[in-house]
């Protein structure tokens, strides 16, 4: 093919092998520790303070290394995390429901749809019950029962209750609790903690990461910081679609610096489009909401099934109405995983029966529910939804059916990390939505706290003092050409960011851009669409450096500044995007293509061809080349999903 | 709808700053409060202007970043809801709308409506948390909490973090902000250890960054886009007596 | 402020009841008036126990309004910069003038001090018979003085709503019932103590006592 080159293999040399269950406790004794009394003397950099970031951060300094974090944040507690509703899975089994360790990797490396490694899937199901009594001790809120102990539901159309809650804000209970034992640390002196702070490059120092260079967003210094080890915790890329559940600061400018500099990207088109949020009312659009996905355990999806029927909802007779998910798929109707029910509800949209603005969106009707219930029942549920859905529509979802639409929300794809975490950097460690590891190719709901914490607390201050073992590394400082040439890249690019001076904001292209991966890269892509984005990309990415303008200077606090980098590495990222999604002639998980799907309209996997990780490597000026990491299933033997 | 929008301008921590008078036309009522800021500023920056500063992340009401004053409420008109989620639509055409960024000591103005809220996270750096490192937590099981208990104990929680209380508050004071974690682990079994202590350095840290007193009036209760209640002062007050009493040092009391 | 607020509130409230007597009597009321003065005795020397008191809300008054003042300072400094368009959300007369209604009152008992203490600005100014005081001092042609009374008391009223529910506060209660309860307490307690304040320069008005 013409856009990439096919590059050696690439195998995950840390995993350990053996009997699955005994994984992790073998590899964890066989790694080298580091002495209590040399921890203080090692350097940890931390960036991102999200549930992987601040745990990690905070357990570091706990074990004695001196941990520098950063955070583009006024505090580290306002990282993304904060808006995860739902709930975090662990394999507690408390309910007595059958659920074990065994299940929760099941039924994780199912929902991966078989394109994650179960090594490291076994690893997070063991460690998840430990994250519950970490952040029980911590003093996190979660649901309770009567009686005192833990209260669970099921999520996700999981067979078993091992969703652990605390309201609608458990990513925020879970993040606080993190962030408190962070702030501790600060108090102690252990963690210097740098809020307001961006990074901008990675520095490589004999091959080995050895720093970073931020930019404090409120003087608009650039300084150079060293260490011994980097960590990145920055998150996920959804942003890149402009639209997304993320924070409007998420972005991917850490993640892809050091792409830049040599680690490999992973699986980046796996992308999961949630089906419940409120959708989009007009251009001014800077963001979607995310409705939880337990609305569908009581409401009812439906159109018209009628095209173009522009009457009032409640007008519309029920005989004249297509409740689709109920219809394709009787066995689990309105349940059916996030990436088949946004699947669905573009699909009826596409046939010209979505209903509200633009024909996008769809009902999501509770009236069945509440004469089923009464209003009582269904407000002490959702009361607090449905006022958000009021707040943002203005609408009563009590009266007239709300109406959802999918939107991104969550990306498996991120830095290739083997078992240890780290990426294909010596020393450059990746954790949480920023790494690409457990969720394979679509994530189960309540997974990704599990995932982040799990990363945090429990798996990467392990695994990097087997890292920092082997040092001491020679002592460098940011005099060092490296670090001189890395400050002076980034000082360049700024300058030119700012120097174009052109016509256009930098929101005009991010929402361009946005408007481009959402129509060829989102929910359903096919080669035609997607050789299209990559040339539409390039178009823009070469208009955005002649015509953006970026007004002010590089002195003090400059928002259009830090947007303007981050949208620049969007459009680097967009490309590879669209490149890897093109690549992967079949679909799976978050990740669909048109031209691979049953006679049914279902995904179809190629697990001969793709049972592989592709991992990107980044060639400068030459075409990215991919490195296939082979993945092999002992444990759990890949199937065809099926919800019908 | 058509607006006039006075907004505070100011360079930087050292710039003396004032309001300034500006119109946005055709602002629709489905727009968030942000995305008509969002409007003004694309308008500004093709204008050659510089576009207004303002913290904002989330953009769903949980973050605690933004921070706007409007018309003189927390987070504006409508209660609790955080300016992100306030929405055009609680306004009319042809309405003039202030919007200063949050007034207070301990939050410096950073630049036009951005301030540090630093002073947050050296309150909870000073108590705001229980000490469990990593790894050493018994099993989740083995302290029931009453569901009571665990229940106020969220509501308390569910604190954002965003300021509200402080801007709104006559007194400049942070009370509500510390009350909010205090009673949170103050209620919990697992916070009763250090709950002395925390009240103590919790306090002190508050008034170290130069927050007024507490009289309780109950602007902050009101203007919480969260709804974090009043009565958690009375609970920091108490722990916060008993800590200074004798008793709460002597071990074995 | 909680400590001296009480210490003020039991002394409003004896200083009412005391005031009540006024309606048993001329004789009654003045004996009542020099009892005050031999409290104590014989174990302390006569008008001892008086001086013992007035020192304790002396020290009192002065603790409060230094702690007063401490807050109030402290809120100017923790907002140096001040809004340019304020509106009050959480509407709470009583709370939001504790401070100017503290000075009114301070005012008030200066002058009632003067009056009816020390007689200076009484008309008729003779310590052995209060009773006479009272009535020369509400009589129907001083109506400005009764409706200064009004004011500084209906002030003290206010002051008393806000202080009382706020002394429960800063002592430490805790639940929102409690918080119910605190206010209404807090406001049945101003609304009596300003009635009971008020009854006699009302009743001496309209002539109920002479």
């Amino acid at each position: 093919m013409d856009l990439f080159t096919t590059g050696d293999p690439i195998a995950d040399t840390k995993a350990p092998d053996g009997p699955i269950e005994t994984r992790w406790e073998r590899h964890r004794f066989e790694m080298k520790l580091v002495n209590p009394a040399n921890r203080r003397k090692l350097t940890v950099i931390v960036v991102g303070t999200g549930l992987a970031g601040g745990s990690a951060a905070a357990t570091l300094a706990e074990q004695g290394y001196r941990v520098k974090s950063y955070c583009y944040q006024d505090s580290p507690r306002r990282a993304h995390s904060i808006a995860a509703q739902g709930g975090i899975n662990a394999a507690k089994n408390y309910r007595n429901d059958g659920d074990s360790v065994h299940r929760l990797f099941y039924d994780t490396v199912k929902g991966g749809d078989f394109r994650s490694r179960e090594s490291n899937v076994h690893r997070l199901a063991e460690v998840s019950v430990n994250i519950i009594d970490q952040c029980v001790a911590q003093g996190v809120p979660f649901a309770r029962e009567y009686g005192g102990l833990l209260d669970t539901r099921s999520f996700g159309g999981a067979q078993v209750q091992r969703t652990f809650y605390a309201r609608g804000q458990t990513g925020q209970q879970l993040l606080l609790g993190a962030y408190q034992a962070l702030e501790r640390q600060i108090g102690l002196g252990n963690v210097e903690m740098n809020s307001r702070h961006e990074m901008l490059e990675l520095v490589i120092v004999d091959g080995r990461a050895r720093g970073i260079v931020v930019r404090d967003l409120v003087t608009g210094e650039i300084s150079t910081e060293m260490a011994d080890a980097v960590v990145l915790a920055s998150g996920g890329y959804g942003n890149v679609f402009y639209l997304s559940t993320n924070a409007k600061g998420c972005n991917v400018t850490a993640s892809w610096r050091a792409h830049r500099k040599g680690a490999y990207f992973a699986n980046p088109c796996y992308t999961q489009i949630h089906p419940t949020c409120i959708p989009v009312s007009g251009d001014h659009q800077s963001k979607l909401t995310l409705m939880s996905e337990s609305l569908r355990n009581d409401g009812r999806v439906w159109v018209p099934k009628a095209k173009g029927d522009d009457r009032s909802p409640r007008d519309i007779p029920e005989d004249e109405r297509d409740y689709y998910l109920e219809r394709i798929y009787p066995s689990f109707g309105n349940l059916v995983p996030r990436d088949i029910a946004s699947r669905a509800a573009k699909n009826v949209c596409d046939e010209g029966r979505g209903v509200g603005p633009g024909g996008l969106g769809v009902y999501l009707d509770f009236a069945d529910a509440i004469n089923r219930l009464g209003r009582k029942a269904i407000e002490a549920k959702y009361g607090n939804l449905f006022e958000m859905y009021e707040r943002i529509t203005g609408e009563d979802p009590y009266e007239v059916p709300m109406r959802i639409y999918p939107a991104v929300h969550y990306t498996m794809g991120g830095l290739w990390v083997d078992y240890d975490l780290q990426s294909t950097i010596p020393g450059l460690f990746v954790i949480g939505e920023a790494n690409f590891s457990d969720h394979g190719a679509n994530r189960l709901g309540a997974s990704a706290l599990m995932q982040g914490l799990a990363d945090g607390y429990f798996v990467l201050p392990n695994t990097i003092a087997n890292y920092l073992a082997a040092g001491p590394l020679e002592k460098v400082d940011a005099s060092h050409p490296e670090a001189v040439a890395a400050r002076t890249e980034v000082e360049d690019r700024l300058q030119r960011l700012l120097a174009v001076n052109g016509d256009r904001t930098v929101d005009s292209f991010h929402r361009e851009l946005g408007q481009i991966m959402w129509e060829h890269c989102g929910m359903e892509r096919s080669e035609a669409g997607l050789r299209k984005a990559i040339d539409e990309i390039r178009t823009l990415r070469d208009e955005f450096w002649q015509r953006v303008r970026v007004p002010g200077d590089g002195e003090g606090l400059n928002q259009s500044l830090e947007k303007a980098g981050r949208v620049a590495d969007f459009f680097e990222l967009a490309e590879l995007m669209c490149i890897d999604a093109l690549h992967r002639e079949e679909s799976c998980g978050g990740h669909f293509r048109a031209e691979h799907q049953t006679p049914d309209g279902e995904a179809q996997r190629d697990d001969d061809r793709f049972s592989y990780v592709a991992a990107w490597e980044y060639t400068g000026t030459g075409l990215p080349v991919l490195h296939k990491e082979d993945l092999t299933f002992e444990y759990v033997h890949p199937t065809q999903r099926s919800y019908k | 709808m058509n607006l006039t929008l006075r907004i505070w301008r100011q360079k930087g921590p050292e710039d003396k700053g004032q309001m300034v008078t500006y119109q946005v036309q055709d602002v629709s009522p489905d727009m968030s409060f942000l995305e008509m800021l969002d409007v003004l500023n694309e308008r500004l920056i093709l204008d050659g202007d510089e576009p207004v500063a303002f913290d904002h992340d989330c953009r769903e009401g949980i973050c605690g970043m933004c921070s706007l004053m409007i018309n003189g409420e927390a987070h504006g008109p409508q209660r609790g809801t955080t300016a992100c989620q306030l929405h055009m639509r609680q306004f009319s055409d042809g309405d003039t709308i202030d919007i200063e960024p949050w007034r207070a000591r301990a939050f410096p103005v950073v630049k036009d409506l951005v301030v540090d809220r630093n002073a947050f996270d050296k309150i909870i750096a000073a108590g705001g948390y229980i000490t469990a490192p990593t790894g050493s937590a018994p099993e989740a099981h083995s302290t029931p909490v009453a569901k009571a208990d665990a229940d106020a104990a969220f509501s308390s929680a569910a604190c954002i973090g965003c300021g509200a209380c402080v801007a709104a508050c006559p007194n400049g004071s942070g009370m509500l902000f510390t009350a909010a974690k205090i009673t949170q682990l103050s209620l919990l079994p697992q916070g009763q250890p250090e709950r002395y202590t925390r009240v103590i350095g919790m306090v002190d840290a508050h008034d170290e960054a130069g927050f007024g007193g507490c009289t309780n009036i109950g602007e902050c209760a009101a203007a919480c886009p969260k709804g974090i209640p009043l009565n958690t002062i009375g609970r920091l007050n108490r722990d916060y007596l008993k800590a200074t009493s004798k008793r709460a040092g002597t071990p074995g009391s | 402020m909680a400590v001296t607020g009480i210490i003020l509130v039991l002394f409003l409230i004896a200083h009412m009841l005391g005031n009540l007597k006024i309606f048993t009597g001329e004789t009654s009321f003045d004996h009542y008036a020099h009892w005050l003065r031999e409290i104590g005795t014989p174990l302390l020397p006569s008008t001892w126990y008086l001086w013992i008191q007035r020192t304790v809300l002396t020290v009192a008054v002065l603790a409060h309004i230094v702690s007063a003042t401490v807050l109030a300072t402290r809120a100017r400094a923790a907002r140096p910069v001040p809004y340019a368009h304020r509106r009050k959300i959480h509407v709470n007369y009583a709370a939001r003038t504790m401070r100017w209604g503290g000075v009114i009152i301070l005012l008030f008992v200066i002058y009632h001090i003067l009056d009816l203490t020390t007689g200076h600005l009484n008309p008729q100014g003779d310590a052995a018979n209060p009773y006479g005081n009272v009535v020369q001092d509400f009589a129907a042609d001083r109506w400005y003085v009764t409706l200064f009374y009004t004011l500084a008391i209906v002030t003290l009223g206010f002051h008393l709503r806000h202080g009382a529910f706020s002394a429960f506060r800063s002592l430490g209660q805790q639940t929102p019932k409690g918080e119910r309860r605190a206010r209404a307490a807090a406001l049945v307690f101003a609304v009596a103590l300003c009635a009971g304040y008020l009854v006699v320069p009302f009743a001496v008005l309209t002539g109920l006592v002479a």
